[in-house]
């Protein structure tokens, strides 16, 4: 394994680079933050939108990071991602109906979603991964309407409820209120990112996914089995993706089939913030996304809840055409 | 690869059969056959963008909602003759594609599906919004309602119109240009062909066919143009219609249509999905095996069984 670790030139070339980059973006990203805590001192309604834009954009950050973790392993972009996140929500509810407590029910599905991930990938994704994207992106459409249609008529159409994982309660720091929930959803969501960066940082698992998914011939050679690899990483996006849902499921109250219809476009729109290719800029991106979408609808009049989903549209096209590799992503050159 | 106008007779069986059908179809078949030539129109429109020109797009439900919306408010302001109204949203959403195409010319592959994507989602939120205008979430009533044989007519008039006018379009000069972009971007700007202008252009046909798409899918909805009818999943089945078609066949549009516009209701009597809820999971589970199995769509494997050339594959990420 020792080969795979010492950095090729290009890759040390690569994390030149890659620091060149982060420079200034570290600098606006601390100003960011400076001016969020400012703001959160000035006044308690910034605050108390700043720490709710905090708890969504960590929501949107795991499902942009599940998005990232298969888009860089194959250059895919999973569409049915938010419905596998929505499918694996109905099977929690379905567990807690059955009568496990919340969090044996949470734990569970997490379980189950890393099987369904990787069968997915078995079964449909691996098929057609060497055609066309064309081909997989319809695949991935196509999967997003089974699922769609999979849960509506096990579970049908119409609302269910779940118990709230963190309670109700409100704390109330100086003037500030703070949702228990907030904190909860916020503390779920970047535990499970850092898990994952152990898993990939520390274990033999997770070298072999980086090397594949860096480099798929080398790393095929060197003995990684690049076929699980891949199937490993659409099980962990599924995990990661079950997270989502289950923290997105308290913030609406309600479930329904409709669940991450919204948060797949603002977990796209984070991850092309952040850049396709960078995981830490899909939770950045997320976090980022969070916050200013919570504070532009609070002082900005003319965006109201209606205009948030167009927002971040507008948000992801202007990142889109203006820096297309994100705030972390390496800019491609195109060789003519 | 010149789309050929097929054989003159077998266009005449066919525009026989089409016309002679309503007469031998209850009100209930008439519209269904009606709703295929909606995503008939919709998917010519959406084949020449992704087939022809490489672009590919997972937003067409939007210019659909935009024509279908111009329809009704039309109709509702101004009792509009709804004929009329179809070629208005034909011109409105031309202008739209072109916006749209304009800030497409810097994405292509994987990002311009997702800003297509975000664009199908974001455009039914805009009438809830500036709900006065554009009706809420409970939408416009158009002032005039088409009986179900009208329906049947005018859309598979339109279509047949536009079916011709697609193939007048792909065979000359535009069409070589589409296909050399879709082929090699570097290749078609060195022969000459300028690419900003052809790929807009291609846009905003392909957007215009669908505001018509979009207006006749008003009609068909009694008149009412919804928020909710022109969801995420409208657009996405309008390009597994045209992949299940093949892309870059003008051939395989008519399958295409048939596929979504059928299987849903074929579906229902499935056994044991064959619940009310139980059309999707056999949709999906199609357009997943179709997928597995003619990645070339119905065009390539007939292509394939007639021992044709291989198709280039259109769309592929540049």
């Amino acid at each position: 394994m020792e080969t795979v670790e010492t950095p090729q030139p290009t890759l040390a070339a690569r994390g030149r680079a890659l620091r060149g980059v982060l420079r200034p973006v570290s600098v606006v990203l601390v100003g960011a933050a400076v001016f969020l805590a400012v703001g959160s001192l000035q006044s308690e309604i910034f605050a108390q939108q700043t720490v709710a834009g905090l708890a969504q954009g960590a929501v949107y950050g795991s499902l942009a990071l599940a998005l990232v973790l298969i888009y860089r392993a194959t250059e895919v972009i999973n569409f049915a991602q938010g419905e596998l996140a929505m499918a694996t929500t109905y099977v929690a509810y379905q567990l807690i109906a059955w009568g496990l407590s919340y969090w044996e029910a949470f734990f569970a599905t997490l379980a189950i979603a890393f099987v369904l991930g990787v069968a997915i990938q078995l079964l449909v994704i691996r098929p057609v991964q060497h055609k066309s994207v064309i081909a997989v992106v319809i695949v991935t459409v196509g999967l997003f309407i089974l699922i769609d249609g999979l849960v509506t008529w096990k579970w049908g159409a119409d609302i269910k409820f779940m118990p709230a994982p963190f309670g109700q309660t409100v704390y109330h720091l100086g003037g500030v209120a703070i949702a228990r929930q907030d904190i909860g959803t916020l503390l779920v969501s970047i535990l499970s990112v850092i898990l994952l960066w152990l898993l990939f940082q520390f274990t033999k698992v997770g070298l072999g996914m980086r090397a594949a998914a860096l480099r798929p011939a080398a790393a095929a050679l060197v003995g990684v089995r690049v076929d699980r690899m891949l199937a490993v990483g659409w099980g962990l996006a599924a995990v990661l993706g079950a997270v989502a849902g289950l923290m997105t499921e308290p913030s609406q109250y309600v479930l329904q089939p409709t669940l991450m219809q919204p948060i797949l476009l603002y977990a796209f729109a984070a991850a092309v913030l952040g850049g396709l290719e960078s995981p830490a800029g899909a939770v950045v991106g997320g976090l980022v996304l969070g916050v200013f979408l919570n504070l532009v609808g609070q002082y900005v009049h003319a965006i109201t809840s209606e205009l948030r989903l167009p927002f971040a549209f507008a948000v992801l096209l202007v990142v889109l055409l203006i820096k297309p590799a994100g705030l972390f992503g390496r800019r491609t050159v195109r060789k003519v | 690869m010149r789309p050929r106008l097929p054989a003159l007779g077998t266009i005449a069986a066919a525009a026989v059969v089409l016309a002679l059908l309503p007469f031998q179809l209850s009100g209930y078949h008439q519209a269904l056959a009606a709703q295929v030539g909606i995503y008939f129109v919709a998917i010519l429109g959406l084949n020449i963008l992704t087939g022809y020109s490489g672009q590919i797009s997972i937003g067409h439900g939007a210019f659909m909602a935009i024509g279908g919306y111009t329809t009704a408010i039309m109709s509702r302001d101004h009792h509009t003759n709804l004929i009329l109204t179809m070629l208005m949203a034909f011109g409105v959403c031309f202008v739209f594609g072109l916006l749209v195409g304009l800030p497409a010319l810097r994405l292509s592959g994987v990002y311009l599906a997702l800003a297509t994507f975000a664009l199908a989602v974001s455009v039914p939120q805009l009438p809830l919004k500036f709900s006065k205008f554009l009706g809420g979430s409970n939408g416009i009533q158009s002032h005039t309602v088409v009986s179900h044989q009208r329906l049947y007519a005018t859309a598979w008039a339109a279509a047949a119109l536009l079916f011709v006018l697609a193939w007048l379009i792909l065979r000359g000069r535009t069409g070589r240009a589409f296909r050399a972009i879709r082929d090699s971007e570097v290749a078609a700007s060195s022969s000459g062909v300028t690419l900003p202008v052809y790929k807009t252009l291609a846009f905003g046909i392909s957007a215009a066919f669908a505001g018509v798409a979009g207006s006749l899918y008003v009609m068909a909805t009694n008149g009412f143009a919804q928020p909710n009818e022109f969801g995420v999943i409208l657009s996405l089945q309008i390009l597994v219609g045209a992949a299940v078609a093949g892309l870059g066949s003008l051939w395989g549009v008519l399958v295409g249509a048939l596929f979504i516009g059928l299987l849903p209701t074929v579906s229902k009597d499935v056994p044991l999905v064959g619940s009310a809820h139980g059309q999707d999971v056999v949709f999906g589970l199609i357009v997943v095996l179709v997928m597995l199995l003619l990645p070339t769509g119905f065009a390539g494997f007939l292509a394939r069984g007639a021992r044709a050339r291989i198709r280039p594959q259109p769309g592929r990420a540049s």
